[in-house]
């Protein structure tokens, strides 16, 4: 394909989406107004009916829990991706043996070593006081996870390669995240088999407000949790691997 | 809190400018992360705390954790 050519669809498909988002912005509701008609419905069902406080986690997580579902696949595939693209091959492998020789990175001053095996403990509690609480508060498994899956590399800020490779046997974590999405399926069918939708609430609800009720919200929000966490340690650490190694390369060399 | 939106917006569209252009890699994952903090602030004046925790973590965090990671491999195999 010639550049005008190129140009020219590209033109083509610019200015036609341009007018669509355009005729789409204009038939949206005002910005700031009161008038939330889905807003609504949808508080109305997570609090009243469903007793979920966090409104956001009841869409997420029960109203709307397929969409999460293929969200988590997302993910899942990702990590996947990753993984394949970023496995080692002969060459690196032979490179090894180098690079067990010089992994012994400098380390940093013995304060700053302390502070972020301090900050490890704060983290990892807030990481699962946000999980644990995704259907009350703001928050969930997704950000939960994501403090968490980030909370352990601060160990590779503390005491480098070596200390966050101790911390994270990698297969575990492998299936930890297969656990977490394939968890998110099963109780999506024990939905679907007891209350005859896929993910349909069946459990308990509870009380408004207290830490055991919204049913399925909170156990999916740790399935999530347990997946997001892992996803994010994987992918991570597969490339600090890939960094750690050329790193050694370079130094070999 | 019109103001306070409209203030988080213009710093928004600011970061956003400074990624486009930051040319170098490693610098962009700096002005990526200002970025998702700025945007962090605007869903937070919008009242999305859920939305505000997750940009914090994926644009601020993880996503210029990977790009350090990957610009420096890439230096280093030159």
């Amino acid at each position: 394909m010639s550049r005008r050519l190129r140009l020219a669809v590209f033109g083509l498909g610019a200015v036609l989406t341009g007018a669509l988002l355009v005729i789409a912005f204009t038939g949206l509701p005002e910005f700031g107004t009161s008038h939330h008609p889905y807003g609504d419905r949808a508080v109305h069902t997570a609090v009243d009916e469903q007793k979920t406080s966090n409104a956001v986690s009841s869409v997420n997580f029960d109203q709307r829990a397929i969409d999460t579902m293929g969200e988590e696949f997302i993910l899942f595939t990702a990590v996947i991706g990753t993984l394949v693209l970023l496995r080692e091959l002969r060459r690196e492998v032979e490179e090894g043996e180098v690079e067990t020789e010089l992994r012994r990175s400098p380390r940093g001053l013995s304060s700053t070593a302390y502070l972020t095996y301090a900050m490890l403990g704060v983290t990892t509690l807030t990481g699962l006081y946000v999980v644990a609480h995704g259907h009350l508060s703001p928050g969930g498994g997704f950000q939960g996870g994501v403090v968490l899956g980030t909370a352990i590399h601060l160990l590779y800020v503390g005491g480098g390669y070596r200390a966050i490779r101790k911390a994270r046997p990698l297969h575990l974590y492998e299936i930890f995240d297969a656990l977490g999405a394939g968890g998110f399926v099963v109780l999506g069918l024990a939905g679907a088999i007891v209350g005859g939708d896929l993910l349909a609430n069946v459990l308990p609800l509870g009380a408004l407000g207290d830490i055991l009720s919204a049913g399925q919200v909170e156990l999916l929000n740790a399935l999530v949790g347990l997946e997001v966490a892992s996803a994010v340690i994987v992918i991570l650490a597969r490339f600090l691997e890939q960094y750690a190694e050329v790193r050694i390369q370079g130094t070999a060399r | 809190m019109t103001a306070v939106i409209a203030v988080a917006t213009v710093l928004t569209a600011l970061a956003g400018t400074a990624v486009v252009f930051t040319h170098h890699p490693k610098r962009q994952a700096l002005t990526l992360s200002m970025l998702g903090l700025m945007l962090t602030l605007v869903f937070v004046a919008l009242q999305a705390p859920d939305v505000a925790l997750s940009e914090l973590g994926i644009n601020a965090l993880v996503v210029p954790m990977v790009i350090l990671l990957v610009a420096e491999k890439i230096r280093a195999r030159r």
